[in-house]
């Protein structure tokens, strides 16, 4: 959780000096569901997720320093500096990727999911989305399909309350709740999680992803959060008041986590020390390493088109 | 050597796809229990079963967008949309996600998914089932779109767009699955990107695609009883486009006519015609005769829709116009 935190606030930094253009959002305050989530995976699962990517990127695993030199556009990024923040990919470990379009994601998750089922292993695909895509037609297609497929499939709903600068009130008469609308469509494994609660996200992630992989169909998590920042660096946060940021900025899960932990003298606070001098530097390099490398040459315009 | 129909080409190549790559499989409205709203998959899910020949709802974002992620898992899909016309629906996982999740990713995953569709107008469908969007699907950079107007050619095409590894676009205009033709007993295969001169003439070049061709053909008849010798020039892909072919013939020729059966206005028929003029204008008799549909949603009522879709005397009358032929 620190090191995406750390991450994000020196892209946030990197932004501000230039060096990251284009769109940035940042997962500041929702780390703990991509922690807490990708935990319970396995290395033959897939995870598909939304432009909000970096957290579920680094909580798979993927190299920090790929990751960075991809947001800076350079040719030791993931995608050779092709797709940027909003696109992250690393197929070796299952990150299908950012994806920008809002609901365009849940289509590909199916088919990801539906491998696994075609070739009768015991994958699933993982897909997190926000609250605000719950309004589009894909989202509404795609549980149904996975439903009446039975497909192997996780939907996690990271529920930050605003879409962009709607909160979900403005936007949906049905309530706060998304979690019961899943029964609908016949999943009948739907709870609600605590999204700032890293050990109660990883249980219930443990609890659906046995249940999808014994054969019961796709399962659904709805995880209360919320986006300490703007929607992207460009978000001035209008539309909402601080003090329902400083109510959630109090249960922030990157200093109740560890406050719980030497509490109960698991962990010792020059551990933890240690621990977060260890991550600055690995973010440090990180941004050294993109920015030691090179723009892609030209002749990358052309490549990568066709197989 | 047996002749067929278009559409019994098209199940053929479906039929030889499953019998030899397990990885292949069928999804797509009604393809199974009701044996395909064309009949193209007819019987097919009594042989390979529901996993392989699968029925899906009516959700053309998901089930295509599902083609894309079991593509980019390595599965062979081929997805079958009941109308191009609804590919607007799902317009978004074909543009956004078929076509761009290779570059995206820098090249770590491909997309090897066959999305077939019947398309056109002619039986009074009306405005929103009578449309063919190749046009539209190939500007787009990442899809490969092809456009067969013979047996032979929607058998070997097809063969060649299961084993792509790359999205490609069949379009299969409607008119045409009746329509008989030769094919051998042997498996050729139709390159992608390649198009064919499908008679060979001196005078002029006349270049389409899909039904189009039907028209053509009929045109190059008929002008040759009037002694104009007609060369027509089959493009079969759309993306990439063989222009090399296209110029070859009519720098043979020295004019060309191009056919676009759909809205005239800003289509591939333009981008056509732009193209033989910018590469061949010095040694042409005139400019680019072109001859599209008219710039109108399609009506149901047959003498309207007539009207609107290119006929063999237009194109008469559209080489008389521009070369006096």
């Amino acid at each position: 959780m620190y090191l995406i935190r750390q991450f994000e606030e020196v892209c946030g930094e990197m932004y501000t000096r230039g060096q990251i253009r284009g769109f940035l959002h940042l997962y500041i305050g929702e780390e703990a569901i991509a922690v807490g989530a990708i935990s319970q995976l396995q290395p033959h699962d897939y995870i598909v997720t939304h432009y909000r990517d970096h957290g579920h990127a680094l909580a798979r695993g993927v190299d920090p320093n790929r990751t960075m030199a991809e947001l800076f556009g350079r040719i030791g990024g993931l995608s050779k500096g092709k797709g940027g923040s909003m696109h992250l990919f690393d197929a070796e470990k299952g990150v299908m990727g950012g994806h920008a379009i809002v609901g365009g994601q849940f289509p590909l998750a199916a088919g990801l999911a539906l491998s696994h089922q075609y070739r009768k292993t015991d994958g699933i695909c993982l897909v997190f989305f926000g609250d605000g895509s719950t309004n589009q037609g894909t989202y509404h297609e795609v549980m149904n399909l996975a439903a009446v497929w039975k497909l192997p499939m996780l939907f996690f709903l990271e529920n930050n309350l605003y879409g962009m600068g709607s909160r979900f009130d403005r936007v949906r008469a049905g309530g706060e709740d998304f979690y019961p609308g899943a029964a609908t469509y016949g999943i009948e494994h739907a709870v609600v999680v605590d999204g700032m609660d890293v050990l109660a996200v990883q249980e219930a992630t443990r609890v659906a992803v046995d249940s999808i992989r014994a054969g019961e169909g796709p399962a659904f998590i709805e995880a209360k959060t919320f986006r300490f920042q703007g929607h992207s660096m460009a978000d001035p946060v209008k539309y909402r008041d601080s003090g329902e940021t400083a109510a959630w900025q109090a249960r922030d899960p990157i200093v109740t986590f560890p406050r719980d932990l030497l509490a109960q003298e698991l962990f010792s606070e020059g551990q933890l020390d240690d621990i977060r001098a260890s991550v600055d530097a690995e973010v440090a390099a990180a941004v050294k390493f993109a920015e030691d490398s090179p723009f892609p040459p030209d002749e990358e315009l052309f490549t990568d088109i066709y197989a | 050597m047996a002749e067929i129909t278009f559409r019994q080409a098209l199940q053929r190549g479906l039929r030889e796809a499953l019998d030899a790559d397990p990885d292949v499989f069928l999804m797509g409205e009604d393809i199974g229990k009701y044996d395909g709203a064309y009949a193209v998959t007819q019987g097919l899910l009594d042989k390979y079963g529901a996993d392989r020949i699968r029925d899906t709802p009516i959700s053309e974002a998901a089930f295509v967008g599902a083609g894309v992620g079991a593509a980019v898992a390595g599965l062979r899909p081929v997805v079958e949309l009941m109308s191009m016309s609804f590919s607007l629906v799902a317009a978004d996982q074909i543009v956004n996600m078929a076509a761009k999740i290779r570059y995206m990713s820098g090249g770590q995953v491909k997309v090897p998914m066959v999305l077939r569709a019947p398309t056109g107008g002619g039986v009074q469908l009306a405005a929103t089932h009578s449309q063919s969007f190749e046009n539209w699907f190939a500007s787009t950079p990442g899809l490969k779109v092809v456009t067969p107007s013979t047996p032979y050619d929607a058998l070997g095409m097809l063969r060649s767009a299961i084993e792509d590894d790359n999205p490609v676009i069949f379009a299969e205009n409607a008119l045409l699955y009746g329509t008989r033709g030769e094919v051998p007993d042997d498996e050729y295969r139709v390159p992608i990107g390649v198009a064919d001169v499908k008679r060979a003439g001196t005078d002029i070049t006349l270049i389409g695609w899909a039904h189009g061709i039907v028209t053509l053909l009929d045109a190059a008849e008929k002008l040759s009883e009037t002694g104009v010798s007609a060369e027509v020039v089959d493009l079969r892909t759309l993306r990439p486009l063989d222009m090399d072919t296209v110029v070859a013939s009519v720098q043979r020729t020295g004019r060309a006519l191009v056919l676009d059966e759909n809205w005239r206005t800003a289509g591939l028929g333009a981008e056509l015609a732009a193209e033989i003029g910018y590469r061949c204008s010095d040694i042409m008799d005139g400019p680019v005769a072109r001859v599209g549909g008219a710039d109108v949603p399609s009506p149901y009522s047959r003498p309207l829709e007539q009207l609107a879709i290119p006929q063999t005397q237009w194109v008469i009358d559209e080489i008389e116009k521009t070369y006096g032929l």
